[in-house]
């Protein structure tokens, strides 16, 4: 059945507390998943309280601080710091976002910060990325002709290039994927969200030749209907996408090449 | 998802399993279908039922005899078990993971399904065809 407790070895306790605010005018307490491979120890919470003042507006701004300031141990995926890049996502006040677009402003009392859920942790909020990576690469991420290249580029008329709008912005951070509960107990076969979000693109492409194969690869129990309209993908897209929309799309092209 | 340290083949051997079955929309379709099926339906079977409150035997067997209810009875139960056949299904596959729980469970909520419904149909062309 469905695991709705964490196995004992994953139960999480109280970590250390580490006040570095000073008496601050604008403190707060930052509440950080830890968990190294190495200890044997069980995940704790580690509170870190800070002064605001000290760092810019996002959470990864606070985070970065706390590595660079108070504690070097904490580990944790970042790069471009404004949102493109999709490393930071993490589960920052109990929703899938990425670190670098929330402001600290818009948490009511205590950051709680954890892993993107139900994923292996490799450190600390480093989710182990690998499964849903090559579920990416099961859908052939590229565009796949028959007919022999042409001399130029492929044509596309604006219109058929405004269908990519809404599926090219996805920088695959995964929030939509570990927000979904058919992600969490089948994503060993289920694609999730954002791998479907990514067929659909190619789908949706006039460029592409392989529609049908495409649609084949998709055409599953798993794969593809495990998703159930519960919409948690398009509440958690960081970027407004709507990636139940997308699989929406592929379902009724399976029903219209019946 | 939890990570098999025995397993040791790539993450794409494990992503791309045994393949798409090429099945699903059927019965995804036919579920829609039956949803769609079940709201004239069970309108018409609650009226039904509401306007025979109070309604002796022989009142309510004469309702069942005319063909548009027998139809519409016979109708009624085939969609309801087979929409709720296919929702059980769903459900089973999402959280019942030992497979031969799941198929254990799966043959149970089939061959129940069919059997009360055919029970329903018997019931109806009972009423329909005699006594």
């Amino acid at each position: 059945m469905v695991e709705f407790n964490l196995p004992a070895n994953s139960k999480v306790g109280v970590g250390k507390t580490i006040n570095v605010a000073n008496g601050a005018k604008r403190a707060k307490s930052f509440k950080i998943y830890r968990w190294s491979p190495d200890d044997g120890q069980n995940p704790r919470v580690d509170t870190y309280i800070v002064d605001l003042d000290k760092f810019g507006p996002m959470i990864l701004d606070a985070i970065i601080y706390i590595k660079n300031q108070v504690d070097s141990t904490l580990t944790f995926r970042r790069s471009c710091r404004e949102g493109i890049c999709g490393s930071c996502a993490m589960n920052i006040d109990g929703t899938n976002t990425l670190a670098c677009l929330k402001a600290i402003e818009d948490v009511k009392g205590d950051v709680a910060i954890y892993p993107l859920p139900h994923m292996p942790v490799v450190k600390d909020l480093v989710p182990d990325l690998k499964h849903i990576y090559a579920q990416l690469a099961s859908i052939k991420p590229w565009l796949q002709t028959q007919s022999p290249a042409p001399s130029r580029e492929r044509l596309q008329s604006p219109e058929d290039r405004a269908k990519l709008d809404g599926l090219y912005e996805c920088i695959l951070c995964f929030c939509c994927s570990t927000s979904c509960p058919s992600y969490w107990w089948n994503g060993d076969r289920y694609l999730g969200p954002s791998i479907l979000l990514q067929a659909y693109r190619w789908i949706a492409d006039s460029r592409d030749e392989m529609t049908g194969e495409r649609l084949d690869n998709l055409e599953d129990p798993f794969r593809l209907y495990r998703c159930h309209t519960i919409m948690n993908c398009t509440k958690a897209c960081p970027k407004g996408l709507n990636p139940a929309k997308a699989i929406a799309e592929i379902k009724k092209l399976m029903v219209a090449r019946r | 998802m939890a990570s098999n340290t025995s397993d040791l083949r790539s993450p794409l051997a494990r992503a791309r399993g045994l393949g798409s079955a090429k099945d699903g929309t059927e019965h995804w379709w036919g579920q829609r279908l039956s949803a769609m099926a079940l709201v004239p339906l069970t309108i018409w079977f609650v009226f039904g039922v509401i306007r025979h409150l109070g309604a002796d035997y022989t009142a309510f067997h004469a309702w069942m005899k005319s063909p548009f209810s027998a139809v519409m009875m016979i109708l009624t139960a085939v969609v309801t078990f087979h929409h709720a056949h296919a929702g059980l299904q769903v459900v089973i596959e999402d959280y019942v993971h030992v497979e031969w729980q799941k198929l254990a469970l799966l043959i149970a909520v089939k061959f129940l399904s069919f059997a009360l419904a055919a029970a329903c149909v018997l019931a109806v062309a009972k009423i329909f065809i005699g006594a």
